[in-house]
Order: C-alpha cells, then structure tokens, then sequence
C-alpha cells in the first residue's frame, strides 16, 4: 500500500483510540453538534421545499385581482364597476369573487367561505379536508352555521376536497351563491374582487397600469405580486428561526471553541509523552486535523440524514407547534421534496471546515513547544 | 484477526455519504410520486383562483397576506407588528380572551 496512506490509516487509528479513551465526552460533542445541524438542516430543507410548492401551487392564481379600496380598506364591488373595467386590450376575462371569513365558535376556527366558478347545488357545502377532519364531517352530513345576523343555516356537506390538496384548501366552505349572498346578506350585485385573466404575461403591468387610470380607488394584485410575497414570507421565517437559533449557535460555538481550543491537561501530557518518544509536530498537528475532520464529518452526516428523514419522511412533525401559532385548522401536507444541493453544500462547509481549523490552531502552539515543558505544565 | 478501526470509520463514513446521497435520489423518487399531488393541489388551485395557502387560519391577514389591507399588520410578514416606528412605542392591545374561566368553581 502507498505509504502516504498507510500513514494516514495508521493516524486514524490512533485518533479513534484516543477519541474512545474519552467515550462519554466526546459522544456528547458529537451529539450536541448533530442535533445542531439536525436543526440548521430541517430549516433548511423545510423552508426551501415549502418556497417551491408554495410557487408550485400559486403558479394558476389569476394574473390579477382586482380590489376596491374605500378609505384606505378593502371594500366590496359595487354593481356597475364590472362593466366599467370596459374592454382592455389584452384582458381575456373578468370575473366578479364572491368570498369571506366566517368565525366557527364550536372549534374556535376561522373558515374561508367562497363561491367557486363550478355550480354547487343550494343548500350544500363543499368542505375542504382540515374542516371535515375538525368538525368530524362526511360527505351526507348535515352541519349548521349561525350567520352574523344571529339566523341558523343548516347544510348538507356534498363533497370532501381531496386530502392531498389540504394544503390550499383546508379551511375552504364552497356554496352557492346564493347560499353565500343569503348567509353574509351581501347586498344584491355586490362582489368581494375581480379576478382577470391576461393571456400574454408581458401585458399585465399594462393592464394593471390601465385599471389603476382607469379606477383610482381599485387596487390591482399581480401574480407575481402573489408569488413575492410568498418568497418573503417564508424568507423571513427561516430568517427568524436562524435568528431565535443564534444564541444556540453561538452556545455552540463557545462550546466547541472551548472543547477546541481549551487542551486538556490530558490531551497536553498526551502530545508531550508523543513528541518524546519521536513523534513530529506535522504528524501530532495530521492526527488533531484527523480527530476534527471525524467528529463534524459525522454530526453532519448523521444531523443532515436525520433532517431529510424529519422533513419528507415524517412530514417536518417537530415544526409543526411553530408554524401551527395561532390557527386551530392546520393543514397536514407532505412536501414535495426539493434539496438545494447548493444549500447543502454550504452547510457542509460551515459545519466541518470551521470546527477542523479551531481544532488545529491550539494544537499548533502546544506541538511546536519543548515536550518536556508541555509535560510539566 | 481484529479490523482496525480505521477500517470501521472508513465504512461508517462511507455509509454516511452514501446515505446522503440515497437522500437525494430518495429525493427525486418521492418527488416523482407525489407530482400527482402537488398538480391536483394546483389544478384547485387554478379552478378557484386561490391566492393563498392554508397555512395560518388564525385572522384574515395571516390567511390571505397576498389579499390584506396596504399596510395591515402582517402584510409583508407574519410576525412583523408593525410598518411604522409607533409599533415600537406603544404595545399592542393584549388579546381578549375568548373562553374566560369561571372565579368560582362551578
């Protein structure tokens, strides 16, 4: 075998031996600093896969809707503001939304309440997966609901929305419109927004631009409006996670640092008695470079495959507290995965290369001093 | 004859990387079979001019961030109180408690 590698198995052997006379700490390390990139990771791979099928999912929302704004708030379509739109050039069709909120004191959850463009028959409810699974309803059930205005509507649920939507559309109550117009007592001809779609995606800032001359009070939301602030959003929320988990990284950081760089009298007598019997400084610096590329080697793979298996395989179960924050309805979805190999990439580079190089650098000061010195100290 | 170790560690890190790189062709496989799904979710999407997702019911600008009033709380981010530097001066009203708890026991 080449000698350069002999060598090198011949320094691992002596490192893992060393490492094994001190069993209960260094496993500690090593768990500390995989649970740590067990958490980076998850963040990680969760917030990306949740950012791509958020873009996924949102890719069919209309090019734009259309709101009225009545000082400064969002205010209903009066009748007549359709046909007011006009005919704008590019604009293939203009649809009056019917929907809302709806507060269900019998779980404490909020609904989204819309008239869809399909027909639903009166008197029954399309109910989305997270409401049915809450509420413990099946298609033939019958479910009531006390309007605003204190009268009783009792419903027939007609259809579950499939479970694996759940994720766009768990709290959604589809009806008719005129079940809708009845249980808000919309006033008749009134919309809640305009949804128009624009057929070529180069003319819809014109036609924004237009609808904003045209109607000073009406407010116009683009796709990629929609799509943005869904990149921020779920931005800012990794971003806080990563802020709530710096003191933890820094914990680290000492920890490491101080188990680093901090030589133990131990570890110095062992340096001292291998500089004695001939060992040089390069080879005790290659068997410190060995002992720290062995420990962050292994809390990233072990904290990197435990966070794949955490997010796709058990469906980001430890996340679920903090996203779920205030909503009783919480939708069950697994993501589609989507690893970002070059976010993995950086992560493996943070976490091995930095802990190596804070290994060395005490090392470097207690190998090139006389033995006997080292020894005695 | 003992193996040294190593010859263990060079199997377990071998086995590691391997497990990460079976991540990523798990990845692609998962991917593929829940395609189905996600298009579903989509084509609903698409048929009812959703805007949003159903990620945060709790109030309408958490449920609808994209649809919320021009400068609501929440707008650009869930957890931003405020756009304006009066959000740091005065607190915001605590929540009034839904199902308050009766002072004597029943």
């Amino acid at each position: 075998m080449n000698p350069w590698i002999e060598k090198q198995r011949s320094l691992i052997d002596f490192t893992l031996a060393s490492l094994a006379r001190r069993k209960t700490r260094n496993l500690g390390l090593l768990a500390v600093y995989g649970l740590l990139v067990f958490v980076l990771a998850s963040v990680m791979l969760f917030v990306h896969a949740l950012r791509q099928e958020a873009t996924a999912i949102l890719d069919g929302t209309p090019e734009v809707i259309l709101q009225r704004m009545v000082a400064g708030r969002h205010d209903l379509i009066p009748p007549g503001y359709l046909e007011r739109i006009g005919r704008i050039r590019g604009v293939q069709a203009k649809e009056g939304r019917l929907w809302g909120y709806y507060y269900d004191p019998v779980v404490k959850a909020n609904y989204t309440f819309m008239v869809p463009g399909h027909e639903i028959a009166p008197g029954t409810l399309h109910i989305g997966p997270g409401l049915a699974r809450e509420r413990g309803l099946a298609p033939g059930n019958t479910v009531s609901f006390r309007s605003y205005s204190g009268r009783l509507f009792a419903f027939t649920v007609g259809a579950v929305l499939p479970q694996k939507s759940e994720l766009a559309s768990a709290d959604l109550v589809l009806l008719s419109e005129q079940d809708f117009r009845a249980f808000f007592e919309y006033p008749a001809g009134h919309y809640t927004d305009i949804a128009l779609s624009v057929a070529n995606p180069q003319e819809v800032r014109t036609v924004a631009a237009k609808l904003a001359n045209a109607l000073p009070d009406s407010r116009p939301i683009l796709r990629e409006e929609v799509l943005r602030t869904y990149a921020s959003i779920f931005d800012w929320r990794e971003g806080i996670v990563l802020t709530v988990l710096a003191g933890a990284l820094f914990a680290f950081a000492i920890l490491a640092w101080d188990k680093a760089s901090g030589l133990s009298a131990e570890e110095k007598r062992e340096i001292g008695i291998l500089k004695a019997i001939g060992w040089e400084t390069g080879d005790v610096i290659k068997m410190k470079f060995w002992e720290g590329t062995l420990v962050s080697l292994a809390a990233f793979l072990l904290g990197y495959v435990g966070a794949y298996l955490h997010v796709f395989r058990f469906d980001a179960a430890l996340f679920e507290p903090v996203l779920k924050g205030w909503a009783v309805l919480y939708p069950r979805f697994s993501l589609t995965p989507a690893i970002d190999g070059l976010a993995v990439a950086t992560l493996f580079f943070f976490t091995v290369v930095p802990y190596t190089a804070a290994v060395l650098v005490p090392i470097w000061r207690a190998a090139t001093t006389d033995p006997d010195a080292v020894m005695r100290a | 004859m003992t193996r040294r170790p190593s010859a263990v560690a060079f199997v377990l890190a071998a086995l590691g990387f391997a497990a990460v790189a079976a991540t990523f062709s798990d990845a692609a496989r998962l991917a593929r079979e829940r395609q189905p799904f996600r298009g579903e979710t989509a084509a609903l999407a698409a048929k009812l001019g959703l805007t949003d997702l159903a990620l945060f019911t709790e109030a309408r600008y958490t449920r609808h961030p994209t649809q919320a009033d021009l400068h609501s709380a929440f707008q650009d981010h869930p957890l931003a109180l405020e756009h304006f530097p009066t959000g740091s001066l005065v607190v915001p009203r605590p929540h009034e408690p839904l199902d308050r708890k009766t002072a004597q026991p029943d």
